[in-house]
């Protein structure tokens, strides 16, 4: 399935090279560099590509491509899916996934993908499996070992993957017993010029922190589950019982981990935080233009919007923006074309404005196009789609532990054309 | 790396496990001691290459006590890639397929495809290995052994018949990396097993009669859709019955179904396409959502999902709609994934909401990224093409980009203009003409090229302006490019057929100048056109028609989707998404006319005499499937030794399905008729049951007991050896427990066979899964040495066959015990009349309903023996004058109904149903039930 393994930085170095069967040359990497030449923006580098003897998959994640070498017929997003999980796994170990982070432990970084892959096939992709093997670098660990010479190689045998629940290792011990769960709503949402809404979904994930003691069995409800009819879940949770009774039931992985996603369509009736008046025009005579954008409340709830964020790809041909913000700071960056207004919290009484002039290249024609208003946004304490956890019980343990959900709901894709 | 600790552990470890311990082993020595001698000689040779390494692997892989180590060094061995240790590899890998540990077999058939590459020779005795892990009935083991099957043998679908009931079943607890290759090959498999679902239908898009219209492509999808229903005729001829689709075909759709759910990307995708290439056209539907949902994931993900959706989008385009708003662009997307989206919406275009596109487009029009301006430009060509009541909309809109700034944008629309001219071109002269203006400014040589084109082929009705493009173009030949310059030559060619006069000098002009181009292509375009057009002595006939040749009337292009006919790539597939077959990619077989014998997939049931019944107990635990349990236990960590007893009870049972007897053809048939029916009521089924899950089901629940007509079963809870004495036997007396409704009672009798008495006899230190209760007895103070006694206890087992642990304790010792329910126990007798019972069922169907065929025991064959057996297998009764042999109980703790049906039929062969809403009791109680009548 998956032959070898190239991690490349945004300059085209390839700084990692792992293969699992037989070692292939760097120079089937010079197709990617090619295509990544053609694409101009990393993002448009076509994630499959056919070489004359080899297919190339890759990602981008992090500034990094982690270029994967196939040689046979395999589903492509099972390899994508892989890498991005490789990804993932660094993340979790490292706590970023960058060049520097993964030069610095590239022993450890070799050890995860030795184990990740047998034979270019996935053995061991559960972080909890994986850290039983390979424990993750702490710094009083990576001076013991350089003064000793030892590793982080588990000492013990990995008993994780004999398991039928791998996410979980036994024995966990704690002397606070905490389940936290975050909420996170996203509103994806394009509002066209005149303010109507043309497509507007929620994505939400709840990300759950859980370092509870021994073998806890916990079942969440939900005071409205029927909002939930597309979801994904972690294998953790017991899908029958999801159909049948709306309740998640599960033995939670050790830690941090994302409990479950769920997606409300533009079907249903999605609210929308905040409204946008704007005005954006070019003007042939003196090449200038005037913007004017105004933001106010919509259907916030009662609660307050924090965070608020306008970021504008303007044309080309603006050269420099002199504005004013009647709340907040604006910065233009001339080169990346990038407008970014952050006004901060967002006052009912008093709206934020931001008005001004745009200065425009001379002797080049108006741009044709509007550019679109990038939105920004956080609410505390409310999930837009109403959703709401009505409890969390614990089964199998007898400590009680302590229990948090918070909820937040922020601004995803969020787009006003102009 | 458990590769590296392995060796660790070797060296470390090498003095202290040493030889002589193999022989001590509890868990390979006895096995294995034989096998370690056979592997002398290889050792001997190994010491010649003087490579410990694969010596010390081997002897790992052979003796090591811990199957993580064993695992291990077989990893190590097999990941050596050098020929010379082929045949102990080969060695390695049928030793650790026969291993006791789940785990070890699994590394053996990641083992296989490693082997397989090093020397593909030894491909036979490799499937002899895949074919017995196949059976394997480990989650473990599932998903590693399909690999190796479609690495080494992919064509050896036979070898999947025996399996597959079991590979449907346990998907749902495989690992995730496991279920996408599993689903792959399954969808493989059903194509060459199962008949088309959707062959008596026809095959139009589910829009209505306005879809043959849209696409271009639909002369061929007609032809498609002529051939299949001929077929489907030829099917129905042959069979004269309607189509059913086959039980296993239902099983595979039903247990792939809740994978969608899945947080992996590529477990999605492979569900959807089994659905797309598998699943009646009604029921493929589902996969929409979830697939949409896979948008919001990482760049990469959605280019994927968009190139199937969009090869989907053209078939199916119905399933789609209703999320048309999912793929509207943002600016932000990157241009690919934008491109993709726009190729879904025009797939999805249809008349009601092409206005709604339309306006889109608008926007997308007036956006920076100029590659993607032109491709939107191309999907209004072809929404144009497709809808006409939009055609003259889209031309307007289009003629109105020519006065675009940007040259891009103008030279796409062009293009594009030109072939929706093709179409009517005698309405369209004034744009033909403003087209020609063009020619001034427009320097994109593809645009230049059609422009030329369109002139030429529509000279007629631009005659005052065509010669005097020719002239421009004549003056301008030699700085043009080449597609321009050919165009160019064929523009004078066609205004000299047409129009000699005005023209004749710069045609000349024009072929003198292609004479000596650069390009051979060009040069010989202009001789073979001078000897065609202008006439001489030497010209041959042809030149008679050269008009004919150059101005015949030439069919409108037709502008359709990259994306058609994709599908006949299996979907998810890198072929598919390169639109070209790749290497090792299998090809999707299509439907068979007739279905293959159904038979071959039964699999006899296992004969569970020849394993005792706590290996069978621990089997069940070792299988139970995380998530179909719905009661919350939690499966412990299982450890290596407590799997060594199913390992051998699973393989002695492989060995009796080899067995599997192919004469319930027959019945087969006739339970899949009943299953068709079903089916059709399926839908309504659900609905009602979702109605009816509020309102508790009306019943008359008889708490005297219904006496049960079999003697109790007893079973030993403390071995008079062990418990010193102490004898403790327990039955479930099948009472009611009259504190507690909802425990199973257990009837204890207790005897002393020691020579002293036993005092304080009770039970302490009670472990229970989460939700399980226990209402112990009241402590016996005194047993005197001889005598017997009796005490009744209540367990609450949650409706699980989770065992109660528990301490027995005397005034000297304390015992560990556990009491575990057979699945029969866990329910009591409800009295239903035949109408209530027949409601119920109807109640409960779809999941909820388990069905197997079987043939009866010689010795029970009678009605009277059946009900014996049933009733001593579960607690339940029966319901009275009933056709069938019906019986009715309620899981004990949470009132679930519990619902058996034996019909016989001539010859012992009889059919069982089990209705429950637990599916895991309904799961369990099949096997006993079974058991219970077959032996």
């Amino acid at each position: 399935m998956i032959h070898s393994l190239f991690l490349i930085n945004h300059l085209g170095d390839i700084f990692l090279e792992k293969h699992w069967k037989s070692v292939i040359s760097r120079s089937v990497c010079d197709y990617f560099f090619e295509a990544r030449e053609k694409a101009v923006d990393p993002e448009n580098v076509p994630p499959v590509l056919q070489t004359p003897h080899h297919y190339l998959i890759s990602i981008y994640r992090g500034k990094l491509f982690f270029l994967s070498v196939i040689q046979t017929e395999v589903p492509p997003l099972f390899v994508i899916e892989f890498l991005h999980r490789v990804a993932d796994t660094f993340q979790d170990y490292f706590g970023e996934c960058s060049e520097s982070v993964i030069t610095d432990n590239l022993v450890i970084v070799y050890e995860l993908l030795e184990e990740m892959l047998d034979n270019g096939f996935p053995l061991a992709t559960e972080s909890n499996v994986l850290k039983e093997m390979i424990r993750p670098p702490n710094i009083l660990r990576s001076v013991v070992n350089t003064l000793t010479g030892g590793s982080n190689v588990g000492e013990t045998l990995p008993q994780g993957q004999l398991s039928n629940i791998p996410w979980r290792r036994a024995g966990v011990k704690y002397a606070n017993n905490e389940a936290y769960f975050d909420v996170t709503e996203e509103i994806d949402a394009i509002v066209d010029k005149s303010g109507t809404t043309v497509s507007a979904e929620i994505q939400g994930v709840i990300e759950a922190c859980v370092k509870l003691s021994g073998m806890p069995d916990l079942t969440m409800s939900f005071m409205n589950p029927r909002l939930l009819d597309d979801v994904s879940f972690h294998p953790c949770v017991r899908f029958r019982r999801w159909e049948s009774e709306r309740v998640l039931s599960f033995i939670p992985p050790d830690g941090n981990f994302t409990l479950m996603t769920y997606h409300i369509s533009s079907q249903n009736l999605v609210a929308i935080p905040v409204y946008v008046k704007q005005s954006i025009n070019f003007f042939e005579a003196g090449s200038c233009g005037r913007l004017d954008i105004t933001i106010g409340p919509k259907q916030t709830m009662g609660k307050t919007v924090e965070d608020l964020k306008v970021t504008i790809h303007m044309p080309k041909a603006v050269l420099n923006a002199n504005l004013t913000a009647t709340q907040g700071n604006y910065t233009y960056d001339c080169t990346t074309k990038m407008l970014v207004w952050d006004i901060g919290k967002l006052n009912p009484q008093k709206l934020p404005n931001l008005r001004g002039s745009l200065s425009m290249q001379t002797g080049v024609p108006n741009p044709e196009e509007n550019p679109s208003l990038n939105i920004d946004l956080k609410i505390q304490q409310l999930a837009i789609s109403g959703l709401k956890v009505s409890r969390l019980d614990m089964y199998g343990e007898k400590y009680k532990p302590f229990k948090g959900v918070k909820y937040v709901t922020k601004a995803g894709k969020f787009q006003v054309r102009t | 790396m458990s590769a590296s600790s392995a060796f660790n552990d070797e060296k470390g470890g090498s003095s202290s496990v040493g030889e002589p311990e193999y022989g001590h082993d509890p868990a390979s020595g006895g096995i294995f001691s034989s096998d370690y001698k056979r592997h002398d000689d290889l050792k001997e040779m190994l010491d010649s290459n003087k490579d410990s390494l694969k010596l010390e692997a081997m002897k790992r892989i052979v003796a090591d006590p811990n199957q993580l180590i064993r695992a291990s060094a077989l990893r190590v061995l097999s990941s050596i890639r050098v020929t010379i240790i082929v045949p102990i590899m080969m060695l390695a890998i049928k030793e650790a397929a026969s291993d006791m540990s789940p785990y070890v077999r699994k590394t053996a058939a990641h083992a296989i495809p490693k082997l397989y590459s090093l020397d593909p020779e030894q491909k036979d005795q490799l499937i002899e290995v895949i074919e017995k892990l196949l059976a394997d009935k480990t989650t473990l083991v599932a998903g590693s052994v399909v690999m190796a099957f479609e690495e080494v043998c992919p064509e050896r679908i036979d070898l999947i018949h025996k399996n597959y009931r079991k590979l449907c079943n346990l998907l749902i607890d495989v690992e995730e990396w496991g279920q996408v290759v599993i689903i792959n090959m399954l969808t493989r498999y059903a194509r060459t097993q199962f008949l088309n679902p959707n062959i008596n239908e026809s095959l139009l898009e589910e829009g209505g009669s306005g879809d043959k219209t849209f696409y271009g492509s639909d002369e061929d999808e007609d032809e498609d859709e002529e051939e299949k229903e001929k077929k489907a005729e030829v099917a129905a001829m042959a069979k004269r019955k309607p189509y059913v689709m086959d039980p296993d075909h239902r099983l595979l759709l039903r247990n792939t179904k809740p994978l969608l759910q899945s947080r992996n990307a590529a477990v999605v995708m492979a569900v959807a396409q089994l659905y797309f290439h598998l699943a009646p056209k009604a029921e493929v539907g589902v996969i929409a959502k979830a697939l949409v949902r896979l948008l919001r994931s990482h760049s990469e993900v959605q280019y994927v999902v968009l190139q199937n959706v969009a090869t989907m989008s053209i078939k199916r385009r119905g399933m789609f709609e209703p999320y048309l708003k999912s793929f509207y662009i943002r600016s932000t997307d990157p241009t690919q994934i934008k491109v993709l989206k726009l190729e879904v919406l025009t797939n999805l275009a249809n008349e009601t909401n092409i206005s709604t596109i339309l306006r889109e487009f608008q926007t997308y029009i007036k956006s920076m990224d100029k590659d993607f301006v032109a491709a939107t430009i191309q999907a209004i060509g072809r929404c144009a093409t497709n809808i006409s009541e939009v055609r003259d909309t889209c031309l307007n809109g289009l003629v109105q980009l020519l006065s675009n700034r940007d040259e891009l944008v103008v030279a796409e629309s062009v293009v594009v203009i030109k072939k929706l001219l093709q179409m009517q071109p005698e309405k369209h002269s004034d744009i033909i003409k403003h087209m020609a203006k063009l020619t001034d400014n427009i320097q994109v040589p593809m645009a230049r090229a059609s422009i030329l084109w369109l002139i030429g082929e529509y000279c007629e009705h631009v005659p005052k302006i065509a010669p005097d493009v020719l002239r421009k173009m004549a003056k301008s030949f030699t700085n043009e490019e080449d597609i321009v310059k050919l165009q160019i030559i064929n523009l004078a060619a066609k205004l000299y057929l047409t129009n000699s006069k005005q023209t004749k000098l710069l045609t000349q002009y024009v072929l003198n100048l292609a004479k000596y181009d650069q390009n051979y292509d060009i040069r010989d375009r202009a001789r073979f056109i001078r000897q065609l057009i202008v006439p001489t002595e030497k010209s041959g006939a042809l030149s008679k028609y050269a008009k004919k040749l150059f101005l015949a009337l030439k069919p409108a292009p037709v502008l359709e989707s990259p994306f058609k006919d994709r599908d006949h790539f299996q979907l998810g597939s890198l072929s598919h998404l390169l639109n070209a077959k790749a290497g090792g990619y299998q090809e999707l077989p299509d439907w068979p006319e007739a279905a293959p014998d159904p038979s071959v997939r039964n699999v006899e049931v296992p004969e569970w005499t020849k394993c005792s019944s706590r290996e069978k107990r621990k089997e069940k635990k070792v299988e139970k499937p995380f998530y179909t349990d719905s009661e919350g236990e939690s499966g412990p960590t299982e450890s290596a030794d407590s799997e060594s007893d199913s390992a051998t009870g699973s393989e002695s049972s492989s060995g009796s399905e080899e067995s599997g007897s192919g004469s319930e053809s027959e019945e087969s048939k006739e339970a899949s008729e009943s299953e068709e029916e079903e089916e059709e009521e399926e839908e309504e089924e659900k609905k009602k049951k979702k109605k009816d899950l509020k309102k508790p089901v009306q019943e008359r629940v008889f708490l005297q007991t219904i006496a049960p007509s079999s003697t109790l079963k007893s079973y030993e809870l403390l071995h008079r050896i062990t418990g010193e004495g102490l004898s403790v036997e327990y039955c479930f007396s099948r009472q009611p427990f009259s504190p507690d409704a909802n425990m199973v009672a257990v009837q204890m009798q207790f005897t002393n066979n020691a020579s002293s008495d036993t005092k304080n006899l009770h039970i302490e230190d009670v472990k229970l899964q989460s939700g399980m209760r226990v209402k112990e007895f009241p402590e016996i103070e005194l047993l005197p040495a001889g005598e017997t006694a009796t005490a009744v206890m209540g367990i609450d087992f949650c409706d699980s066959t989770q065992a109660a642990n528990f301490q027995l304790c005397t005034h000297t010792r304390k015992f560990f015990v556990s009491i575990q329910p057979p699945v029969g126990e866990l329910m009591r007798p409800v009295f239903l009349t035949e109408n209530e019972f027949k409601k119920e069922q109807g109640q409960l169907m779809g999941m909820n309903e388990i069905t197997e065929k079987l043939t009866l025991d010689v010795k029970c064959r009678n009605e009277h023996t059946i009900v014996q057996r049933v009733t001593t297998a579960a607690n339940l009764s029966r319901v009275p004058c009933g056709s069938d042999k019906e019986f009715a109980g309620r899981t004990v703790t949470s009132g679930s109904l519990v619902l058996v049906t034996v019909a016989t039929k001539e010859e012992g062969a009889a059919q069982l149903t089990v209705n429950c809403e637990k599916m895991v009791i309904g799961t369990m109680l099949v096997k006993d039930i079974l058991q219970a009548l077959t032996q």
